[in-house]
């Protein structure tokens, strides 16, 4: 994979040009142009509807989309499906939790890239499994159903496929639903770890604007399909733009005590 | 011995003792010692048994047996991966306008064909209307109803299944005089069975199952929805179509010799995944040895229950499906909740 690298000498890991989504005659992403550099965090922020996900499956390439996508250099549809798969993991919001299935089976999905259309698993396989179990702490759950596991469990187990997937691009859309505070900054940790451990990059969407300040490089706002605001979170997550993109007045503290938040101002409670 | 291995290993020994017994049971008795021995020699008659009786396991009963373990494996193998790729725990193979297709082909064949013919033009017009009625529920799913999903092709299936029952009742209404022989053919049988039909069924059962074992690991990736399935490198519409052409195959050669036998395809595989987990790694081949194995078991009580008569096998499995199939559903409606 070669790939022109960017203005900091990091090879690109993914250059989105003039992308635009239409989904059964709507109009959902127009004109969004931004890239990712290899190794790096990008979050997509932006208020619901603003296209957040369409563009994680536009990446992914599940939705048609004009524009260009290139991963690594090349582009998106010049990859068959397989090969795709195995540059771009997806952790959808809500996944899907089959009836009954193991722990170990699940996880085992994500090698469905690495093996031929109608192989089935060898050795290696399930060697990688084992590997992405014990990094996510999940093989004392490896015969468990996944319907017996707690949410947060859940998410590392989706998080535990994606990465037997070995995908160097991450596509994580909203990995906190529905978890509790704890689990949320726990979760988002080990993502970060496994981007410096295994030099992944990440492309997420996220809703909680402080923990993304936190955790992510570089910052894209989306609002109605288009990006508005794109660079570091001292230039994107500014109360001025966040006012305007989401309806909701803010303050954001800067490197202080608390570190860093973007905090919202409520009309009832004051501040 | 893990749990997969013993599995594969209860398969086989419930499907050698179904044959086993479908080859003693009936009214004429034949050591079992005898019968053994004229089967591994491929029908060499051994001494001690007349020719009466070898006539009867020759022409009679293992016929019989292979067609009833023919119609057990594409049943149960059609019916596992039906629920897969429609993600319906309920689905079973004439989902899809299979036996509303069959059912009308055969009432043509029945009303318009000539009746020396039967043996013939029956399960011929059966087996095409079963592919032509899965053939227009796909085409209608596809290009009418939004596309390729799961959703769009059952929508299709009900739509193509209600049209053409009203075209077989209209028929029959006019033709009164042979509702019966319709209806003893819609209540599957397999009293008819000779060497003919296995020879018709065989191919087509064998390219299909073999097919559905072929895909049986993707039918484990598809469970995770369209959306993830394809993020994972799969492509959804086109594992969808092969499972579909698939299973249509084995269901069309299964109706054409045995009639609508219903509940196969969804009791086999249900107790396949009790026995041995959901993944169809394990599922599929399983319901193939499981579903020979019980319809084989099931026509041994059809043709003794209340002999000399035969009850149909429809009535059978329907008689052991529909409680099977509340167990079912009250299994999965505890696990939704």
């Amino acid at each position: 994979m070669t790939a022109l690298p960017d203005r900091n000498g990091r090879a690109v890991a993914l250059d989105v040009e003039g992308l635009g989504v239409r989904l059964g005659g709507q109009e959902i992403l127009c004109d969004v142009t931004f890239d990712v550099s290899a190794g790096s965090w990008v979050c997509a922020i932006g208020p619901n509807g603003a296209g957040k996900t369409t563009l994680l499956h536009a990446v992914a390439g599940l939705v048609p989309f004009e524009g260009r996508v290139d991963l690594w250099g090349r582009e998106l549809g010049g990859y068959p499906r397989r090969a795709r798969a195995r540059l771009a993991a997806l952790v959808p919001q809500q996944p899907v939790i089959p009836e009954g299935v193991t722990v170990q089976d699940y996880v085992l999905l994500g090698r469905t890239p690495h093996l031929g259309v109608l192989g089935t698993e060898r050795r290696s396989d399930l060697v990688a499994v084992e590997q992405a179990l014990d990094r996510l702490e999940l093989v004392w759950a490896a015969e468990r159903r996944l319907d017996t596991l707690s949410g947060g469990e859940l998410q590392r187990v989706v998080l535990a496929r994606a990465l037997a997937q070995e995908a160097p691009l991450l596509l994580l859309d909203e990995p906190t639903t529905g978890l509790d505070l704890g689990h949320q900054i726990r979760v988002l940790e080990l993502v970060d770890e496994l981007r410096r451990e295994h030099g992944l990059t990440v492309l997420s969407t996220m809703h909680d604007l402080t923990l993304a300040g936190r955790f992510a490089d570089r910052f894209a706002l989306l609002s109605q399909g288009r990006l508005v605001s794109k660079g570091s979170r001292t230039d994107v997550l500014d109360a001025a733009v966040i006012l305007e993109h989401f309806g909701a007045s803010v303050r954001v503290i800067g490197d202080g005590d608390i570190g860093w938040a973007v905090i919202p101002i409520s009309e009832r409670g004051g501040t | 011995m893990n749990r997969r291995t013993r599995a594969i290993a209860i398969g086989v020994s419930v499907l050698v003792v179904s044959i086993v017994a479908g080859l003693l049971v009936g009214p004429v008795h034949i050591a079992p010692g005898a019968a053994l021995r004229w089967l591994i020699s491929f029908g060499d008659q051994p001494p001690g048994m007349s020719d009466q009786q070898a006539a009867i396991l020759g022409n009679l009963r293992l016929p019989r047996v292979i067609v009833a373990a023919l119609v057990g494996a594409s049943l149960s193998a059609s019916g596992a991966a039906y629920q897969a790729v429609f993600r319906n725990p309920l689905a079973d193979p004439y989902l899809l306008g299979a036996a509303a297709g069959a059912g009308l082909g055969a009432t043509i064949a029945v009303v318009f064909g000539p009746s020396a013919a039967f043996a013939v033009t029956v399960p011929l017009a059966a087996f095409i209307g079963a592919v032509s009625g899965v053939g227009m529920a796909y085409g209608l799913g596809r290009s009418s109803l939004g596309g390729r999903s799961a959703t769009s092709l059952i929508l299709g299936g009900i739509a193509v299944a209600s049209f053409l029952t009203a075209v077989q009742t209209f028929i029959q209404q006019q033709n009164a005089e042979t509702l019966r022989q319709v209806y003893s053919w819609i209540l599957g049988r397999l009293g008819t069975t000779g060497w003919d039909d296995a020879r018709v069924a065989l191919p087509s059962v064998a390219i299909a199952v073999t097919i559905l074992w072929l895909v049986r690991r993707l039918l484990d990736v598809i469970e995770v929805g369209d959306l993830e399935a394809e993020s994972l490198g799969l492509n959804v519409g086109r594992l969808r179509l092969v499972v579909v052409v698939a299973a249509s195959l084995a269901t069309a050669a299964a109706v054409s010799v045995a009639g609508l036998i219903g509940f196969v395809g969804i009791i086999v595989p249900h107790t396949v995944r009790l026995l041995a987990g959901s993944s169809y790694r394990q599922v599929l081949p399983l319901s193939v040895l499981f579903g020979a194995a019980f319809l084989i078991l099931v026509d041994v009580v059809a043709r003794t229950a209340v002999a000399p008569a035969e009850i149909p096998i429809g009535v059978i499995t329907a008689f052991v499906g529909a409680p099977f199939f509340v167990l079912a559903l009250r299994r999965s409606g505890r696990r939704a909740a």
